[in-house]
């Protein structure tokens, strides 16, 4: 999907905002999403559908809202979605619809299991034998795409070499919309900066990012 | 709160919220917590359980002492740099947005430096969660194409020789910085050496100093 959260290139949201002695929360508001927005993963996961909620928001509202923020309307749109949530419990906040759950909310052992084993996206019984190897050169395939995807628009159509190959991954474009996990090789692409911004670029800089295969193609 | 940002008018920061908007916020928060618990979405002990890990448990200390170690013993840090998730669970750490770790060293020849143009991945287990800067969509935007000017703005100069590698974290793995160790730290026993490993030296945007 194009919208701003895919904003790797611009250059005028003005100088970086850094805080000395930052909490990890600012507002106990910030802490109470955080942790709804993790423990509720169980029914409103996985994290794919969660990034691709956000994702959807309005450019302006998007722009004009704090992560946390973002996270909370993540939530909303997730849980109106998939029918746990109406605009008017939301604004009420409370019951007003009945809907029995199909199992009970994870309770704080649970959570701290997942906390601290956490959720590996790599599958053995995913697409393996990738048809690239370290060192070839491959373009990122330029695919207008209205759902979930994580190739970024300053790497589409732009080639780059494979540098590292990372095992057979979950497809986020598939995953986040209930379209099973399509796991495939990632790979680590390593791009130029002549070749991402412009011809007249002398810096020595690159950038490496982590792309599926069905993104890529031979260049 | 102290604060270096030179955009106080900055709506979107964390830091330049007026009460009024922290306070329609909490109502609004209050409000999806309520409803979230009545209808059986989260339990309350889990919600208090994330807030202490994450709050409490997890930070930039865990990934300082995986540095230190690999400053002070070179069969870890080979262990670290060909599999990163295996090596910083022999310290003890792991877990959600840590599941696929890559370590990326710092050397005369290259600076590596970390970011999420897409949302703000990071590496949670080691680093604990991420600072507003990492967050704020001045770094996110700008560091891919303009890395030198974001590391100045952090007084970090790198020399025209040296080769800038950003890792834009677009999927499952997660990145962190080997800085190199300072000169002058060769006395040093690994607890030292990790108390002067900062946060943002194994993000990329700073160096350690002695």
């Amino acid at each position: 999907m194009n919208n701003i959260h895919d904003m790797g290139g611009f250059t005028q949201f003005g100088p970086i905002p850094r805080e000395s002695d930052e909490p990890v929360f600012h507002a106990d508001w910030e802490r109470k999403v955080f942790a709804m927005n993790i423990a509720s993963l169980a029914f409103l996961g996985p994290v794919d559908r969660a990034r691709h909620a956000v994702e959807r928001m309005s450019t302006v509202e998007y722009l004009n809202s704090s992560y946390y923020e973002r996270w909370l309307r993540g939530i909303e749109i997730m849980g109106k979605d998939l029918g746990y949530l109406t605009d008017e419990e939301i604004a009420a906040g409370k019951e007003i619809n009945h809907k029995d759950m199909p199992h009970p909310p994870p309770d704080a052992n649970m959570i701290e299991g997942l906390a601290r084993g956490g959720v590996p996206a790599t599958r053995d019984d995913g697409r393996q034998n990738p048809i690239f190897n370290v060192g070839d050169r491959v373009r990122v395939k330029l695919v207008e795409t209205k759902g979930h995807n994580r190739a970024t628009n300053y790497v589409k159509g732009k080639v780059g070499v494979i540098t590292k190959l990372n095992g057979s991954h979950i497809l986020p474009d598939a995953h986040a919309h209930d379209l099973g996990e399509n796991a495939q090789p990632l790979y680590s692409v390593r791009f130029e900066a002549q070749t991402l911004w412009g011809e007249n670029v002398t810096r020595k800089d690159c950038v490496y990012i982590d792309l599926w295969e069905d993104y890529l193609e031979p260049a | 709160m102290a604060t270096h940002s030179h955009d106080k008018k900055n709506p979107y920061h964390e830091s330049n919220r007026s009460d009024a908007d922290n306070q329609a916020l909490d109502d609004r928060v209050n409000k999806m917590e309520a409803l979230l618990l009545e209808k059986g979405l989260v339990a309350k002990d889990a919600l208090d359980k994330l807030a202490d890990i994450y709050e409490n448990d997890l930070g930039p200390m865990n990934g300082a002492k995986v540095v230190a170690r690999a400053w002070v013993d070179p069969e870890y840090k080979k262990r670290l740099l060909e599999d990163a998730t295996s090596a910083i669970a022999e310290l003890g750490f792991g877990g959600l947005q840590g599941e696929h770790m890559v370590v990326v060293e710092n050397t005369p020849e290259v600076h590596n430096v970390v970011v999420c143009t897409l949302c703000s991945c990071y590496p949670w287990p080691v680093l604990g969660l991420p600072p507003a800067w990492y967050k704020s969509f001045a770094y996110r935007s700008k560091v891919v194409i303009e890395p030198r000017e974001v590391l100045a703005e952090f007084g970090t100069e790198i020399p025209d020789d040296v080769e800038v590698r950003v890792w834009d974290s677009s999927a499952e793995i997660r990145y962190l910085v080997l800085p190199e160790r300072p000169a002058g730290t060769e006395n040093l026993g690994e607890e030292e050496l990790a108390a002067l490993i900062e946060r943002d030296a194994m993000i990329g945007v700073t160096k350690v100093a002695a």
